[in-house]
């Protein structure tokens, strides 16, 4: 464990863009743990006295067209995004990595379906797929969790087949099938920590663009429903005061947004410096 | 040509049909998990029970799963995709009508893209460390993190608000302006066919906005490919030699490099392109754009099932259409290809 932090350490100091990717991480986390106790504002009470005021020192981020405080509901949706995200994300890294995983370790026919399955979600547009996904299933929010983790899936078995593919052969692996390990208990125990880390690399730089496509998902009015606060929602609500000049009821969100989705880029590339330095770049 | 290319492209066609296949019972499977029952959705809230049955019968929601989708597929075959609640067109016009839009601006974002993405890829894989290299990492890191609606804005913001220098994000041509005859759809083509100079401005300028968003999406990345691979290729035997023999560097890399760079960029492109496609409907929607996107929403607000499934099968077999291309290219430029197989 000492060796791995001060790899963490090294590459840190190597690299502050990581460190400011984590240091980014941490905050975001922590907003969307107390989000709603570190809003000024109710972030749905309206104020029909301050509407469109720009940012001032009451309202940051400025007020919206009902008068809502910007700044709170920015805050408080963090949580929202987060989780969809979180959420569809686990679900891909679930069921990918085990028929990934299965796929690479059992070869043969389950390999060809696994295989079948995923080409075929790949030859959707990923967003359009989504699209059709949640009008078919219905516009609700879980089914914006359930879209996301459909079109991320590939992304996860391909990564676990070819991982548990390459080690189906090695050493260790003949070794617990001679000591009378079943093919779970392989698959779980001794393939699973091994190719968890290139795993985790995945699932970092596949968050940003579950964000984005959750987010694009709320922007066309897909899921989230208003008056609740969520970034891609409050892009939507004030897209239309752009060509009128109120710039800050799109652009606050909109860079919320786009910090988060940084964020989880950055990461990513700084674990998988971490985990593989030989791809570094 | 070689009869050998020809057999290969013959066989990448038919490498495509389990793709065709696998998207069709996608979305045959789609149109039928519809919550709750489809005959009770089609026929509205003020259906009673007889009426209700009887649109079951016209659906043939009341037969075997098999036969609905052996139904399904003549439909198709005969290019029936139902009819468009909102207009009462048929689907496949409305999609065909409004396509020319989609595919002018998802081109020109693309050529956009292209333009500025490889110089600056080829450049900071030349000078690794430089300015260059940097500007372009900062640009990927960016464009990746962009969400494509929050640069659509931003832009209005900026050249339509602040500057005053592009009309208001709505639509394809100034109002005041009438449409080109329609050869191609394309108002940029169309225009300059029938010598309307007025239009052909107009129509850039709407497109300008638009284009530059898409673009600057799919700048990401193409450019973080195109420096990959020039420095990959750069760094190999046959540029050593090339050098070691005297060719300028000129020659070197243009003609050796870049040919040879360019190859995984190509397989790029198709992902690239699936991005795009998704990316067009939000761009669509925050400028206007009366193509086959906005069309979509239109169709998901009303909760229009037959537009919606209809407009993701032509997207779905666009991008197989798209990838074949992509993959027929492929074939003619690098002869290595044709020698394994």
């Amino acid at each position: 464990m000492g060796r791995h932090w001060r790899h963490l350490r090294y590459v840190m100091g190597e690299n502050p863009i990581t460190l400011f990717a984590f240091s980014l991480f941490f905050g975001l986390v922590l907003v969307a743990i107390f989000g709603p106790g570190l809003a000024p504002y109710d972030p749905l009470a309206s104020d029909a006295a301050n509407t469109l005021k720009p940012p001032s020192g009451a309202h940051l981020f400025g007020t919206d067209d009902l008068g809502r405080d910007v700044f709170s509901r920015v805050v408080v949706s963090t949580r929202l995004d987060l989780a969809i995200s979180v959420a569809a994300v686990s679900l891909s890294f679930a069921f990918g990595s085990l028929a990934g995983g299965c796929a690479g370790y059992f070869g043969g026919a389950v390999d060809r379906m696994v295989g079948r399955f995923v080409d075929t979600i790949m030859a959707f547009p990923l967003f359009v797929l989504a699209m059709g996904i949640v009008s078919a299933l219905g516009n609700t929010v879980e089914n914006i969790v359930y879209a996301t983790a459909i079109i991320n899936f590939p992304f996860y078995a391909r990564v676990a087949r070819a991982e548990a593919s390459a080690r189906r052969g090695a050493g260790y692996i003949e070794a617990a099938r001679l000591s009378g390990n079943g093919h779970g208990r392989i698959l779980l125990f001794h393939l699973g920590p091994n190719i968890l880390p290139p795993m985790m690399v995945q699932i970092s730089l596949n968050m940003g663009y579950a964000i984005l496509n959750a987010a694009g998902l709320s922007f066309i009015g897909l899921g989230v429903r208003p008056p609740a606060a969520e970034w891609g929602i409050m892009v939507a609500e004030g897209a239309k005061f752009i060509v009128s000049g109120e710039w800050w009821l799109a652009i606050f969100p909109g860079a919320a947004l786009m910090l988060a989705v940084l964020c989880f880029n950055l990461l990513g590339d700084g674990l998988r410096d971490l985990f593989d330095p030989r791809t570094r770049t | 040509m070689r009869s050998g290319t020809l057999t290969l492209i013959g066989r990448r066609l038919l490498q495509a049909a389990p793709a065709v296949m696998g998207i069709i019972v996608v979305t045959f499977v789609l149109t039928r998990a519809l919550p709750g029952d489809p005959a009770v959705f089609f026929a509205g809230p003020t259906a009673d029970a007889q009426s209700i049955a009887q649109i079951r019968k016209s659906l043939g929601l009341d037969k075997s799963w098999p036969e609905q989708f052996w139904i399904y597929l003549r439909d198709l075959a005969r290019g029936d995709l139902g009819k468009a609640v909102s207009t009462g067109q048929p689907v496949l016009h409305e999609l065909a009508t409004r396509l020319p839009a989609s595919l002018e601006l998802t081109l020109l974002g693309l050529l956009f893209a292209a333009a500025a993405a490889i110089p600056l890829g080829v450049l900071a894989a030349t000078r690794p460390g430089s300015w260059v290299d940097h500007l372009c990492r900062l640009l990927v890191t960016a464009g990746v993190s962009l969400p494509t609606f929050f640069t659509g804005l931003f832009l209005v913001y900026i050249f339509y608000f602040l500057l005053g220098a592009a009309p208001a994000p709505l639509g394809r041509l100034h109002i005041a302006l009438v449409e080109p005859a329609r050869v191609t759809g394309f108002f940029l083509i169309d225009s300059l066919l029938a010598r309307d100079f007025e239009v052909f401005r107009s129509a850039l300028a709407q497109l300008a906005l638009p284009a530059s968003t898409l673009g600057i999406f799919a700048l990401a990345p193409l450019a973080r490919m195109t420096r990959a691979a020039m420095l990959g290729v750069l760094s190999s035997d046959f540029i050593r030699t090339a050098r070691a023999g005297g060719l300028t560097s000129w020659t070197v890399l243009w003609v050796y490099a870049f040919r040879n760079a360019m190859l995984p960029v190509l397989t790029t492109l198709g992902m690239v392109f699936s991005f795009l496609l998704g990316a067009n409907v939000l761009v669509e929607k925050v400028f206007a754009w009366p193509g086959i996107g906005s069309f979509a929403l239109e169709a998901l607000v009303a909760s229009d099932y037959a537009a919606v499934q209809g407009f993701v099968l032509a997207m779905a077999l666009m991008y197989v259409a798209l990838n074949l291309v992509i993959d027929v290219l492929y074939t003619l430029i690098d002869p290595r290809v044709g020698v394994e197989g």
